[in-house]
């Protein structure tokens, strides 16, 4: 029954894709509902086996299936093995059900695209692959999934295609996610080195007996392919540019479930993270300094999307730097991720509605007083809104406060970086609510917004609720530390400060952060001050992502590349050329000789004879 | 007289036809060339033949004026229609045989 | 004996030098006649009687004179331009050919210093002929045999070469006028040497009334070798003179 249900969820949106990436025009009609149909089924799938879940004992609750022996190549080993423990539960769920309702707002956001059929076959191949990469029982397996959805995510950044942005975003998201899965590839080979196993279990039980470089050098591998799929400092700067996608793209692998792969993989490598400080430290910075640079960018980009990207980032940055926390974080890493997977996707739906309104336009300084007309997504959006800067009873405070309770507990830096970070993400979202839907109209003369179908108000409205509910629901009981607590196991620790008083300090760095949202916001310009500060100049250009980028490893390779190029053709090919040009020079000196006239080649004839007799004469008288 | 000289004598002639051959275009002049080397064979075999004291050596000379009969036969005939077709004898305008 | 050797030794190697030398092939052919000659008496002189009558009547007498026929046949014009062709050839061919006379002369110059003579050889069978008959009849039987089939094959072979396949019909006389008529170039007969020449001569072209030399009115073969009187021209204005200056005064009278 569980093999079933399992092979249900994997292979449904895998059909789907097959169905409509093979099966070309003839599925365009039904093709975008038969999607919808193979997601229901996958989400109805996932939650049966939730419920089986949860009626089994803790101990019980994970489940193997092994498929069949992929991979036997001398000692290595590799099952095509599906693993559901609670981890990869909590993922299947969020990935579904999200995923569903995204498709469903796909439905209307894409409603007028002559290539709705693609789109939706993208993505089922989408959720297939995330779904494979959270069910893989092994590094090896998950790297298929890992790059599957990699695949995707370039196919639907570059969907629209005759658009040369989208199209150099897509590949700058593939390259840059290289630099990411080389980290995870090198894992894979020296766990198969020192281990010889890349199933989880086996990795897991080998590693202690590891001497300690092992752990480090693993934990920095894992931490370098998580941060490429996530979009962590310094591999950021990719999901700014990914943005050329559509709107729902964006809100389910740029926000809710992809971007939060390298998350699963740090909290699945707990037990590699476990044991090495070194590697967990270098987790904690880069989640730390990604909190900051996401919150910094987002709020100083005018771009709708760009700026929710920035917030991505950085909220993604709380869950690495809570999973680098170690046993005290993992939870609540899951715990923000699964929140932040409804609250973010129902903020991003939320900007493809204003965008669907407004002629597509996504530049915040044209926005404004939309709430008295998109009413519903007001409300959709101040609900996402309310959780993301963690306002009790909202799922963002919850989970928030949990990481930063768990930060300070950590260290004090940790913990004044989360509150750092919790008081810039109250600033930058009450500053996209005040441009987006208060203040005065500054819309462009042909705008006229007008309310969004409801095909895609009533997925924004779910996730809406979920934003609402889900964190009260999850921390009610401590229900989901004593779920997630066989797989990564819970400590808890109490941080330095009585809890009254980090409630204080979190609830005064996000009120300060919304009134200096409000007050620096009430009459936003139509177009961008060009005069600003160095900070705001920087924040706008990435903070010098792509400046650094060019500069450190795109001019040095270029350089390398003219050089490897001058060495090919003037060194190597110059040689070969060289031997070649020396055998024809010979040859057309050498024909010469050959010139047809009879009295030259008896010449030759002569002169040889003589040449022979002289040398019997000299034989003779020596 | 001594052999020697007429050795000597039929080395020259030799070296003259030898010469003939290289510097003459003219075919038929390169034919009459190789008829005065293998004269000067024939004066080597005649003298050989007169210090050995027998007739071997004089046979082979009529041989050979036999096979140099025939060869001029052949030749000209080559020559005659090689002109007919080209009308020329130099042996420099058939130079096919190169490169 | 020691003189007539150096005469003749002397008088062949100039007849080769001339035939090596000569700008005209009949020239080089009777050069080589000479030297022929010479070898002829020489190998008389070493006692081979047989081989230099043999020399006479077969090198000089029919090869030579083969020779000279086929010269006659591809015509006269046949001369070597004397300038070389081929780059750097005529220095190093002389060089050459010295070195293979001076090789040859090292070579065998010296190797036959004794001389057995042929007096016994010859008075065995009663003379030089009978001695050699019966080397060629006895050892050299099959040699001989063989030769004779060698001289039927060129024969044959020289038959095959020199005959010419007709592509197309004869042309007499009458077909050869027609086609003169039909291309309409020069209908007529051309035009005779000699004509209104101050000599009738056949190496003196023709003169037209303006007194220009018509090249066409000399035979082929003597334009080939070069041998074309050249029109004395003060002499040919003085005949004109005399004659269209006579006519000029009577208008219209008959010449």
């Amino acid at each position: 029954m569980t093999t079933t249900l399992l092979l249900l969820v994997l292979l449904a949106p895998a059909l789907g894709a097959a169905v409509l990436l093979l099966g070309g025009r003839r599925t365009n009609a039904w093709g975008p509902l038969a999607a919808i149909g193979v997601m229901g089924a996958a989400t109805a799938g996932a939650l049966a086996l939730f419920g089986a879940m949860l009626t089994r004992p803790a101990a019980e609750r994970p489940v193997g299936v092994l498929l069949y022996e992929w991979l036997a190549v001398g000692d290595l080993r590799v099952p095509f093995g599906l693993y559901l423990d609670q981890l990869s539960m909590s993922f299947v769920l969020l990935i579904t059900i999200v995923g569903t309702l995204i498709h469903v707002y796909s439905l209307g956001y894409m409603a007028h695209d002559p290539d709705r059929r693609l789109f939706f076959g993208y993505l089922n191949l989408f959720v297939a692959a995330m779904l494979l990469l959270v069910l893989a029982d092994n590094y090896l397996l998950l790297y298929v999934g890992w790059e599957g959805v990699g695949l995707a995510s370039y196919l639907l950044i570059g969907f629209y295609r005759r658009r040369a942005s989208a199209a150099t975003a897509a590949k700058k998201a593939f390259l840059i996610n290289r630099v990411g899965d080389f980290g995870l590839s090198v894992a894979i080979m020296v766990m198969f080195t020192m281990i010889g196993a890349v199933t989880f279990s086996a990795v897991d039980a080998g590693i202690v007996a590891m001497p300690g470089w092992v752990p480090l050098v693993l934990g920095l591998l894992l931490l370098l392919a998580a941060a490429g799929k996530s979009a962590q400092f310094p591999l950021q700067a990719w999901l700014f540019d990914a943005m050329e996608g559509p709107t729902p793209v964006s809100a389910l692998i740029h926000a809710a479930t992809m971007v939060t792969a390298g998350v699963y993989l740090i909290v699945r490598s707990a037990a590699i993270y476990d044991l090495s400080e070194t590697a967990r430290t270098a987790v904690i910075v880069v989640g730390g300094i990604s909190i900051l640079f996401g919150a910094i960018v987002g709020s100083a980009r005018d771009d709708i999307k760009k700026a929710l990207a920035g917030s991505t980032m950085s909220q993604i940055g709380y869950m690495v730097l809570a999973a680098g926390l170690g046993p005290i974080g993992y939870v609540f890493a899951i715990f923000h991720l699964l929140t932040h997977g409804f609250f973010k996707a129902n903020l991003f739906l939320g900007a493809g509605s204003v965008m669907h309104g407004m002629n597509d336009e996504v530049n915040m300084r044209r926005y404004g007083g939309l709430a008295w007309v998109m009413r519903l997504t007001f409300i959709t959006f101040l609900i996402g809104y309310l959780a993301i800067i963690g306002v009790p009873p909202f799922a963002g405070f919850y989970s928030k406060d949990s990481i930063i309770e768990a930060a300070l507990a950590h260290s004090w830096t940790a913990g004044i970086v989360a509150w750092l970070g919790a008081g810039l993400t109250a600033m930058y979202m009450t500053r996209m609510v005040m441009m987006t839907f208060l203040t005065k109209r500054r819309w462009q003369p042909d705008a006229h917004p007008h309310e969004s179908p409801p095909v895609m108000i009533i997925p924004m409205a779910l996730l809406a609720l979920g934003s609402a509910v889900l964190g009260y629901l999850l921390v009610m009981n401590d229900a989901f530390e004593h779920w997630l607590e066989p797989v990564t196991g819970f400590v808890h620790e109490d941080p330095p400060l009585a809890m009254p008083i980090v409630y204080g300090i979190t609830f005064g760095v996000v009120g300060l952060g919304v009134l200096i949202g409000v007050l620096a916001n009430l009459h936003p310009a139509a177009e961008a001050p060009t005069r600003v500060n160095p900070l705001v100049r920087a924040a706008r250009a990435d903070l010098y992502g792509d400046a650094i980028n060019e500069g450190l490893f795109m001019r040095p390779g270029q350089v390398l590349t003219a050089a490897t190029v001058i060495t090919d053709r003037r060194i190597v090919d110059g040689a070969v050329m060289a031997v070649a040009d020396l055998s024809t020079g010979a040859g057309d000196q050498l024909r010469r000789v050959e010139n047809g006239f009879v009295r030259s080649y008896s010449l030759a004839l002569v002169a040889g004879a003589v040449i022979v007799l002289a040398a019997l004469l000299l034989l003779r008288i020596a | 007289m001594s052999p020697d000289a007429y050795l000597s004598l039929a080395s020259i002639l030799f070296a003259i036809g030898a010469a003939g051959v290289l510097l003459r275009r003219n075919a038929i002049i390169a034919f009459m060339s190789i008829e005065l080397m293998l004269n000067a064979a024939n004066l080597a075999f005649v003298t050989a033949a007169r210090a050995w004291g027998n007739l071997d050596g004089q046979v082979v000379a009529f041989f050979v004026m036999v096979v140099a009969a025939a060869e001029v036969v052949v030749g000209l005939a080559i020559i005659m229609t090689i002109f007919r077709s080209r009308q020329s004898t130099s042996v420099d305008e058939t130079s096919l045989l190169r490169w | 004996m020691t003189f007539l050797f150096w005469i003749l030794a002397t008088l062949s190697v100039i007849g080769g030098l001339g035939m090596l030398l000569s700008r005209k092939a009949v020239h080089s052919a009777l050069w080589l006649a000479l030297t022929m000659m010479c070898l002829a008496v020489l190998y008389v002189a070493q006692s081979a009687v047989f081989l230099g009558t043999v020399q006479v009547i077969v090198y000089t007498g029919a090869v030579m004179m083969l020779f000279l026929f086929v010269l006659m046949l591809i015509g006269v014009s046949a001369a070597d331009s004397l300038r070389e062709s081929i780059r750097g050839q005529r220095p190093v061919a002389v060089l050459v050919a010295v070195a293979l006379g001076a090789t040859l002369i090292a070579a065998v110059g010296n190797a036959l210093d004794f001389s057995v003579g042929l007096q016994a050889a010859n008075a065995e069978y009663g003379g030089n002929v009978q001695g050699l008959a019966a080397l060629m009849f006895g050892r050299y039987l099959i040699a001989f045999e063989a030769t004779a089939a060698l001289l039927i094959t060129a024969a044959l072979g020289a038959t095959i070469l020199a005959h010419r396949e007709r592509l197309f019909p004869r042309q007499d006389q009458r077909t050869r006028s027609v086609e003169r008529f039909r291309s309409g170039v020069h209908p007529g007969q051309r035009p005779s040497p000699g004509v209104y020449a101050r000599h009738n001569a056949v190496d003196v072209p023709a003169l037209l009334p303006d007194g220009s030399a018509v090249p066409d009115s000399i035979p082929g073969p003597l334009r080939a070798r070069g041998t074309v009187r050249e029109i004395d021209a003060t002499a040919t204005e003085e005949v004109l003179d005399r004659l269209v200056g006579g006519a000029a005064s009577d208008t219209g009278g008959e010449r």
